[in-house]
């Protein structure tokens, strides 16, 4: 297989040329795969292959992570002061920062979104992840805890060692970072497998590694299968932590393998059908607009999406009309295109996923309101798309959809609207929009999620954890808390004078 | 209702105990739904005491759904955490109030020695239960700075309903342990004891009331762990699962957990702990320590000092004295003043050690001392050391939960490390030396949750207690447990940012 791939840009958001190597990126070098297969990676755009990319199996991610071993034991880990695992990660952050506009126009290619958007969110959120973590590295902090004076006693909050790490298609680099920045500072060395879907930025970031001076072996980048590659990092003995952001079905899948294999410990991040809920005394004209951003920014592909909106009925209307208006604006289009908010989504099995449940939800008696069908006859643009007359039971409330579809959804009282907003098996975000203080906080302390925005909706902070309660996941990514998943806990009790 | 009750007229304790043996659900004590029962067994002698409730997924069902139910309505942050600590404090002083009595069932019942049973495990039980009633009213989560229109902060709440599967080498004790933060931080438990060891647990439940914990807050389901225990971990409306005991059966939860609702788990398992002695100990108290490391609790307990490696310098001074010290040790009835060591917990343990016992000998290693059954009737073994022992062997590799001690002699630092790290396990570890660079040096490099210096199983309860590698997931006790109990939300007040 030819080694990278090159493709000139000359479109109206991006104008440039990016190369890439194509090969998977173990112990400091770009190798073939043991096997020999590939992956296709298609546009979503237009549904035609753009190039094809090494795809490693076991037998790969077997060596990356002996790889990591080493490296963790020889040239990395606690043998690195903080301070200059840090210097590191920053280096890499401006390195990201001269390439930011080649990684968007990669997102931007693999994955369907507006270059504008990957430039300007996926991407600046990236480096800054990058930097915040940065600063955490020598930052990383035990305890000493009074026991008595015949003791010393402390702990240590130590690298855990070889760390696999398996991220999503929907935001490709951000997910990179989020995932990397954490376990570097804290001295571990990672397998890390991209989406087979979205790999190219991934591979870009890979010529960046060396030059931002880590070691070989370090940081090592597998692209290849989740049923494969993803499945042997979940198995594998050397490694003794897994991450992973994805879909419910695959987080079972891994913790299953964590716990037949060495019990690595297990940080899941995965599904949600978060409610959106507004009062009759929300700010109508900010609630619509937020509500747009919560459902159908990134196409709806957005594990914290607000696809359940409930309106309170003394608003209803005026939120439905204003609502309809704002989301029929919505340009749907090609992603070079600057005045582009939605491309398409990321792939045919996706788009066929999202008008499955456009028809269940047809069959199940719920009203189109707007849009329901394909835009175009190429590629995997869907209309945004509003369902009213939606009851619980549906499966369009029920489940997860992942993509531009909101089910909008009348109710009375803050009691019954609580009630319905936590029947679900997830608990990953929710909103909540009213200007009453004591409401306010009341519903979203009541809310069984892991974030609760009030009167703002998927406005993430990377200072402030995020993750799932219930089935929504294992963990938290983001902020200082991010830091525990990496670290293993030691006790160290010395004994000064307590004598048998 | 049926119970139990048993005299004890013993050099140790004498007084009476009343057991009620049903399942304690809501409140209130009840027959199992499948009316099964299951017989406890005194190791002393292996004869029938008495049996117990046999709970099965029916019951815990039914205690799922009264813990749900008490969370929702009379629990979790309705109730503020200094009432929550109050009632935990009133727990540990009615358990003192009770203390020989409870030391006396847990003789009973698991075969230690009442003196352990008493200064040991219930002393422990009861300081848990004050330490985390101390931090019910201290669970804190953070404001974070964003920027100034967003007031972002995080709230550290309770999980919901929690199951704490326990195991029979301090049923009491790790009963308290688990307890203490689950309720500090606003949970409802559902607690299975283990079908060997469910006398201290039952008798416990009357505290609950007394000490004023709300019905249903919590529940003891008694039965089997592949019937209680695995509905317990597979039930869709339990939050999460602390478990402590085999990792076989860690990995069956964890697995379980990852096929039902994906609850969170907190897994304390198995170990292989290596005590590493340098040349330059103080060899009286090295032999104390390391003799206390793994002939406390006849070896059954998590972090024994199994692999003992031992300097080539101090070799033969040291094996001289521990040997001495072993012999010495007492084995015999839990309740003779002079005790140290008690019989095995049961027929299918003892049976266990002495296989291991036999592999070792088969292997080629050799019984320095002990090796043999003491006495003819229960499950009482001799303190047992082995020599001439190779990294490859069983008995070098596999937990043997018995009073049985593997001694390797090294040459150097590098060398101890290597070989103590060499296993899958990596729950604790201890170094003996005088020497503060090698001391902090070698506590650091061997990989595991605690490491001893100059002590070995010298517990406290406000350092956190688990393992690296397979010997678990999570951390118990100080502060750090707190975490494994709550759930993190996140909150952000956008109070300008405009669309």
């Amino acid at each position: 297989m030819p080694s990278t791939f090159t493709k000139t840009f000359d479109t109206p958001a991006y104008k440039g040329t990016v190369t890439i190597p194509l090969g998977l990126y173990i112990n400091g070098e770009f190798v073939d795969p043991v096997e020999g297969g590939t992956i296709d990676v298609v546009n979503p755009a237009t549904g035609k292959v753009v190039t094809s990319i090494a795809a490693g199996t076991k037998a790969d991610i077997d060596i990356a992570a002996k790889a990591a071993k080493e490296a963790y034991k020889t040239s990395w880990g606690l043998k690195v002061p903080g301070t200059q695992r840090g210097k590191l990660m920053s280096k890499l952050a401006v390195l990201m920062e001269e390439h930011i506009a080649e990684f968007a126009a990669l997102d931007a290619l693999a994955n369907g979104k507006a270059y504008n958007t990957a430039y300007g969110k996926d991407n600046k959120g990236a480096i800054a992840v990058m930097e915040y973590y940065a600063g955490w590295a020598d930052k990383i902090s035990g305890k000493t805890i009074e026991t008595n004076e015949k003791k010393l006693a402390y702990t240590r909050h130590e690298p855990i060692g070889v760390v696999g790490q398996i991220i999503p298609w929907n935001v490709p680099m951000f997910s990179l970072s989020l995932k990397v920045a954490p376990a570097l500072a804290t001295g571990n060395t990672i397998v890390l497998k991209p989406s087979e879907i979205t790999p190219l930025s991934a591979l870009l970031f890979c010529t960046l590694i060396e030059q931002a001076g880590f070691p070989p072996g370090v940081i090592n980048i597998v692209n290849g299968y989740g049923s494969t590659a993803g499945q042997a990092i979940s198995e594998h003995p050397l490694i003794e932590k897994v991450a992973f952001t994805g879909s419910t079905l695959t987080g079972r899948k891994i913790m299953e393998a964590a716990a037949k294999s060495n019990l690595k410990s297990v940080t899941l991040e995965l599904g949600g059908k978060s409610p959106n809920v507004i009062f009759d005394d929300a700010d109508l004209e900010q609630a619509v607009k937020w509500a747009i951003h919560g459902i159908y920014y990134n196409h709806g592909q957005n594990c914290s999406a607000g696809s359940r909106i409930f309106v309170q009925e003394g608003i209803y209307d005026k939120f439905l009309d204003q609502f309809t208006e704002q989301a029929r604006a919505i340009k749907v289009g090609d992603p070079f295109s600057p005045d582009t908010y939605q491309g398409p989504q990321v792939s045919k099995t996706q788009f066929e996923r999202i008008m499955g449940y456009i028809t269940s939800g047809q069959n199940d008696g719920a009203t189109v309101h707007l849009g329901g069908k394909q835009v175009g006859q190429e590629g995997y643009f869907i209309e945004p798309t509003i369902f009213t007359e939606c009851q619980p039971n549906m499966k369009i409330v029920r489940e997860e959809i992942f993509g531009p579809v909101a089910c909008v959804i009348k109710f009375k009282t803050e009691d019954e609207v609580v009630e319905q907003a936590n029947d679900t098996s997830y608990g990953l975000a929710a909103s909540v929009f009213t200007k009453d203080i004591d409401r306010a906080i009341r519903v979203a302390h009541a809310l069984e999620a892991g974030t609760a925005w009030i009167n703002c909706s998927n406005q993430a902070e990377i200072s402030m954890p995020f993750g799932g309660f219930k089935q929504s996941g294992i963990g938290r990514d983001l902020s200082e808390y991010a830091l525990e998943n990496y670290t293993n806990v030691k006790a160290v009790h010395v004994n000064i004078g307590l004598r048998l | 209702m049926s119970s139990f009750t048993y005299q004890f007229d013993t050099p140790s304790y004498k007084g009476t105990s009343t057991v009620s043996t049903g399942l304690f659900i809501n409140g209130k004590f009840i027959e199992p739904v499948e009316k099964g029962t299951i017989e406890v067994v005194n190791p002393v002698n292996g004869k029938i005491i008495t049996s117990v409730a046999a709970g099965t997924a029916a019951d815990i069902d039914n205690a799922a759904r009264a813990a749900r139910k008490a969370y929702k309505e009379r629990w979790g942050l309705k109730v503020p955490g200094v009432q929550r600590g109050r009632m935990l404090s009133k727990l540990a002083d009615l358990l003192e109030a009770n203390a020989d009595e409870f030391a006396a069932l847990e003789a009973l019942d698991v075969g230690k020695a009442f003196r352990a049973a008493r200064n040991g495990d219930v002393s422990a039980s009861i300081a848990a239960l004050r330490y985390y009633a101390g931090w019910a009213d201290k669970i804190q989560g953070k404001t974070i700075e964003t920027n100034e229109k967003k007031l972002a902060y995080t709230r550290h709440e309770p999980v919901g309903v929690v199951g704490a599967i326990v195991p029979w080498n301090f049923p009491l004790t790790m009963l308290s342990f688990k307890l203490g933060p689950a309720l500090a931080a606003g949970n409802a438990v559902i607690v299975k004891p283990s079908e060997l060891t469910p006398l201290t647990a039952l008798r416990l439940c009357p505290l609950f009331v007394e000490a004023g914990f709300p019905d249903g807050v919590i529940n003891v389901v008694s039965g089997y762990g592949s019937t209680a225990g695995q509905a317990l971990s597979e039930h869709m409306d339990v939050d999460k699962i602390t478990f402590t005991g085999s990792t076989l059966t860690g990995r069956k939860i964890m697995e379980t957990a990852s096929k039902t609702n994906l609850k969170k788990i907190t897994l304390e398992l198995g170990g292989k702990s290596p005590s590493v002695i340098f040349d330059d100990v103080d060899l009286e108290q090295t032999v104390k320590w390391v003799s206390h490391g793994i002939f406390m609790n006849h070896g059954q307990a998590c972090t024994a000092g199994s692999r003992i490696f031992v300097q080539a310098g101090i070799y033969d001074r040291f094996l001289k004295a521990f040997t001495e010290h072993a012999s010495s040790l007492k084995v015999g009835d839990p309740f003779a003043r002079d005790t140290y060591q008690g019989p095995q917990v049961s027929q299918t343990q003892f049976d266990r050690i002495m296989g291991y016992i036999k592999s070792g000998k088969e292997e080629g290693a050799t019984v320095h001392i002990g090796g043999e059954r003491h006495g003819n009737e229960g499950y009482f073994i001799q303190p047992t050391i082995f020599t001439e022992c190779k990294s490859n062997m069983k008995i070098v590799q596999e937990e043997i939960f018995g009073p049985v001690a593997a001694i390797i002699k090294f040459a150097t630092e590098e060398e101890a490390i290597e070989q103590a790290n060499n296993t899958v396990y990596g729950l604790a570890c201890s170094v003996f030396t005088r020497d503060i660079d090698r001391a902090i040096r070698v506590a650091h490099s061997i990989e595991a949750g605690t490491a001893w210096i100059n002590c070995h199983n010298s517990s406290e309860l406000s350092l956190p207690f688990g393992g690296y590698k397979q010997s678990g997931i999570g951390r118990e006790l100080g502060e750090y447990a707190l975490e494994h109990y709550t759930n993190l939300k996140a909150v952000h007040v956008n109070i300008g940012h405009r669309l």
